[in-house]
């Protein structure tokens, strides 16, 4: 692979293989234009299933034993069961006993109970993930454990491959909070309700075989249909879908630091003297500390204008219901639902509806809404004095967060990275980011407790903040403020093997991430 | 012998544990465990060696555990945990921050001041941001009798070393006499104000000066002192203390422990201290200088902490103590004139300085004549809301107020 290295636009040195299959090298902002058509599944036919539409199977080893499960197997599973999921577990568990190997994982997201797979990486029964690889599978990944290549996409670049059969789903299994004996499934309800499917969506109409698993079964139909049933292969009954409490949190939390609670505050102080929010504006909050902390500041500068928020887009927290309670926001989309009293909202309130990742994120479509946000907050790991972002890789090179929708929401109209400055001694402002995430061109705004710096491309907003008050400062500043107090760290060492490549939103390699010495 | 210092455990960030045993032979033969060991671990082996050989430890086992503690936070520890094994006069001092050295003024503005306990590094390095007139080291109630000598180093070393941004520094001495070994460490500091806690008497102010006198390098740069009143006592002799010295700026009240002291329980409406907290008005003010609320605890509740300041500023305080940085723009704002107090007083002092230019020993408004104390006050009302940009520059020239 070493040899078939080539330098992608944006510097980076990347293969023109993974894994064995060809892949384009990254080639600028919205350059790439994909060519033939879409990718379809095996056609289906109503004369194989029964007539009475009941699919139900006894157990989950039964289903996939039915869907032909084999050694090179493409098996996909949602996350929005988060931490607290026991489906993506079950499958492997059940994989392991049937003695299947090298199975490529493909789940739209990984968290710190999917360590449970580890030994399987280990010993081969999944060969790689193409996901999201969180603390210690991250770290796995990183020392060169996995047998394959990683490869690391967003929300939406996972869309994308599912859509451009670059990832043809062998099976997806599909955890379903309530579903019919013919497949009919929605997170609404039941005892690990999720209130959204929104991530299993592309699954279950690209996939060649679909298994729901619900722990709520429900006699037909079920309603809504967040999930068509006529996608569906089979369904399973299982005692537990996963841990409600680390499935929903009972509550999500506005940081309680008071260094971010500066963040967060002079971030929305920004977005209303630049005019970034207004009356009729759109917005997408995420659902960390200082996401909630700007979107409640945000919230009360609507109220004290008088504006209203047209749509917010979800991953919803009870911060979000709360405007679209009391009129501050007229709808929330909703792709992911965090905590009880949004799941209580989806329920009741008709202006807060799900929609899919297909919708607001995928590259290759007509259009995405993620071009509609008038401001996101994000965080990041690293940005550099460039403005490129990572999100995947901490400075040391452990990789050890998943993409989400970071990269999406880049296209966002003002995209603004809201963090400290420096983490226990870690400057967050680089020379040159460790693994190349997103584009500076793309971020126009970093805030952080000691100043904002904003992109110098972004000469309308410099010119804005003008007479605010605020602390604007080069990122050249801000990141020599950072090193007088921390020092400058030095740059970890690597390999040359290659652990694990980072896909941009459409579907060209941006960057890759190598295997970290031990020192 | 085994010299240690610092914090560890899962909790602990911006701070490490450091533990040294000398040897006789080996050289320096280091451990670092640190989560940011790639990034720093050379960084920290540097300044170990460093920190040893300046005390002529050149053979010693040293295993750091580190948290993210910068540079000067893990140097007190190293010196803290060095002078355990051999104790030396010389201090291990990184090159001190210019901006922290500035002198404040004898009346600055001081609605609020932020305490941060001596010993914890994570709340010293972002405290400069929160907008604070003043933040306070604390070496007393805040750290535990076993840490008070680590917090010694940490403390002189946060003056030195953190990017206190314009804030006015203050360190809070221990209860004398121990106290007064405090005095050494923070002196020659960046330093503009030391509390003087539990103060009884005017003698232990002036106890504290002399102490202050003797070690300050530059007779001419100002420490000033603020003794905090905290017993029956102390608020029957809250004059004498306020005029023990020409240095006292300002007389606090410590109701936790004024309250015990009487034997009362302290309620929101604060009945029981309403003679305490008048009588310390009444002093501070007898003798010229700023009488200062005491703190309040329950942290959590802005509002409530809203109707203390306001009544705290009605009966004549002129700033209180904060013990979270979410206390600070809601202590300011309560401290903070009035709109009506501001229009009134710009009236005042237009009248008075039309008086004065015409040389009219008389101020009158309207038909109602004005006395100097109302003047003074309505001067510094202008002041304070210039200072925090409550007024337009040019209000002289308005027909507003």
């Amino acid at each position: 692979m070493k040899d078939k290295l080539v330098k992608n636009e944006a510097g980076r040195w990347v293969p023109l293989e993974i894994n064995g299959e060809p892949v384009i090298p990254y080639q600028g902002v919205g350059k790439y234009i994909p060519l033939g058509y879409k990718y379809a599944p095996p056609l289906p036919s109503c004369a194989l299933y029964p007539g009475d539409g009941n699919k139900m199977v006894g157990s989950l080893r039964e289903a996939l034993e039915k869907a032909g499960l084999r050694d090179g197997m493409t098996i996909s599973t949602h996350h929005h069961l988060r931490d607290g999921d026991f489906v993506a577990n079950m499958v492997f568990d059940i994989a392991h006993e049937m003695g299947v190997k090298n199975l490529r994982w493909f789940p739209s997201a990984s968290f710190p109970c999917n360590n449970h797979l580890i030994p399987y990486l280990e010993e081969g029964t999944i060969s790689h993930i193409e996901g999201s690889m969180n603390g210690p599978l991250g770290e796995f990944t990183s020392r060169g454990k996995m047998q394959k290549t990683a490869v690391l996409r967003s929300h939406g670049g996972r869309v994308q491959a599912i859509q451009d059969g670059e990832v043809k789903i062998d099976i997806a299994v599909i955890a379903a909070p309530s579903a019919d004996p013919f497949g009919n499934a929605n997170g609404l309800t039941g005892p690990s309700a999720t209130g959204v499917l929104s991530y299993a969506d592309m699954d279950v109409r690209y996939a060649t075989h679909v298994i729901m698993v619900t722990d709520n079964l429900v006699s037909f139909p079920c309603l809504p249909m967040q999930i068509e049933g006529n996608y569906v292969d089979a369904v399973v009954k299982v005692d537990k879908l996963g841990l409600p409490e680390k499935i929903i949190s009972g509550t999500t939390q506005i940081t309680r630091s008071p260094d971010r609670l500066i963040i967060a505050e002079m971030t929305a102080r920004f977005c209303e003297h630049t005019g970034i929010i207004y009356d009729g504006c759109v917005v997408q909050a995420g659902a960390g500390g200082i996401s909630l902390a700007i979107a409640e500041y945000m919230h009360q500068i609507m109220k004290r204008n008088g504006w209203k928020i047209r749509v917010g887009f979800g991953g919803t927290t009870r911060y979000m219901t709360e405007m679209l309670r009391d009129g501050t926001m007229e709808y929330i989309l909703d792709a992911q639902v965090f905590d009880t009293e949004s799941i209580r909202s989806i329920n009741e309130n008709r202006n807060h509806k799900p929609f899919t990742l297909n919708n607001i994120y995928n590259y290759h479509s007509k259009g995405n809404f993620a071009q509609f946000i008038d401001v996101v907050s994000l965080g990041a790991t690293e940005i550099d004095v460039h403005f490129n972002g990572n999100v995947v890789t901490h400075s040391d090179g452990l990789l050890l967060h998943g993409i989400g929708g970071w990269q999406n929401c880049l296209f966002a109209k003002n995209t603004i990275i809201a963090l400290p400055l420096f983490r226990d001694r870690i400057p967050v402002i680089v020379d040159e980011v460790t693994t190349l995430c997103g584009p500076g061109e793309l971020i126009d705004v970093i805030v952080t407790e000691r100043g904002i710096a904003i992109n110098p491309l972004r000469t309308d907003l410099l010119e804005k903040v003008k007479g605010s008050g605020l602390p604007v400062k080069t990122i050249h500043e801000l990141k020599e403020e950072a090193e007088a107090i921390c020092g400058k760290p030095d740059k970890p060492r690597f390999t040359d093997k290659i652990v694990a490549a980072i896909k941009w939103v459409d579907g060209t390699v941006i960057d890759v991430v190598r295997q970290v010495t031990d020192y | 012998m085994e010299g240690t210092s610092g914090n560890r455990g899962p909790s602990v960030r911006s701070d490490c544990y450091v533990a040294i045993t000398p040897a006789t032979s080996g050289g320096i033969v280091t451990e670092i465990k640190s989560k940011s060991r790639v990034l720093f671990g050379r960084h920290i082996e540097n300044l170990v060696r460093e920190v040893l050989l300046y005390y002529g430890m050149e053979h010693a086992r040293v295993a750091v555990e580190d948290a993210g503690a910068l540079p000067w936070v893990m140097a007190a520890r190293l010196e803290a945990a060095i002078k355990q094994i051999a104790p030396a006069q010389k201090e291990f001092l990184l090159p001190e921050l210019p901006r922290n050295r500035q002198e404040t003024a004898r009346d600055r503005q001081r609605r609020s001041r932020l305490y941060l306990p001596g010993d914890q590094p994570k709340l010293m390095i972002n405290a400069g941001l929160y907008g604070a007139d003043g933040i306070i080291l604390d070496l007393e109630d805040a750290v535990a009798p076993s840490r008070k000598e680590d917090a010694r180093y940490l403390v002189r070393n946060a003056l030195r070393n953190n990017d206190l941004r314009g804030a006015e520094l203050m360190v809070r001495i221990n209860q004398l006499p121990a106290g007064l070994e405090d005095l050494p460490f923070v002196v020659p500091q960046p330093l503009n104000l030391i509390l003087i806690p539990k103060c009884e008497s005017a003698a232990e102010v002036k106890a504290v000066d002399e102490r202050i006198a003797e070690l300050n390098p530059d007779p001419h740069r100002k420490i000033w002192l603020m003794p905090i009143i905290e017993s029956a006592r102390g608020v029957l002799r809250a004059f004498e203390i306020a005029s023990a010295s020409e240095n006292v700026v300002a007389l606090a009240i410590g109701l936790e422990d004024y309250t015990a002291d009487i034997g009362a329980e302290r309620s929101p409406e604060g009945h029981e201290s309403f003679f305490a907290r008048s009588a310390l008005v009444n002093a501070a003010r007898a003798a010229g200088i700023q009488p200062i609320d005491s703190v309040f605890s329950g942290f959590e509740d802005l509002e409530e902490l809203r109707t203390v300041a306001s009544h705290a500023k009605a009966m004549g305080f002129e700033g209180m103590g904060c013990i979270h940085p979410a206390q600070i723009a809601v202590v300011h704002e309560g401290f903070n004139p009035g709109e009506k107090e501001i229009a009134k007083a710009a009236k005042i002092v237009k009248a008075f300085e039309a008086a004065e230019k015409a040389g009219i020993g008389v101020i009158a408004l309207g038909s109602k004549m004005i006395d100097a104390p109302v003047v003074k006050r309505a001067l510094r009302t202008i002041r304070l809301a210039e200072q925090n940009g409550l007024l337009n520059p040019d209000w002289r020239e308005s027909d507003e107020g």
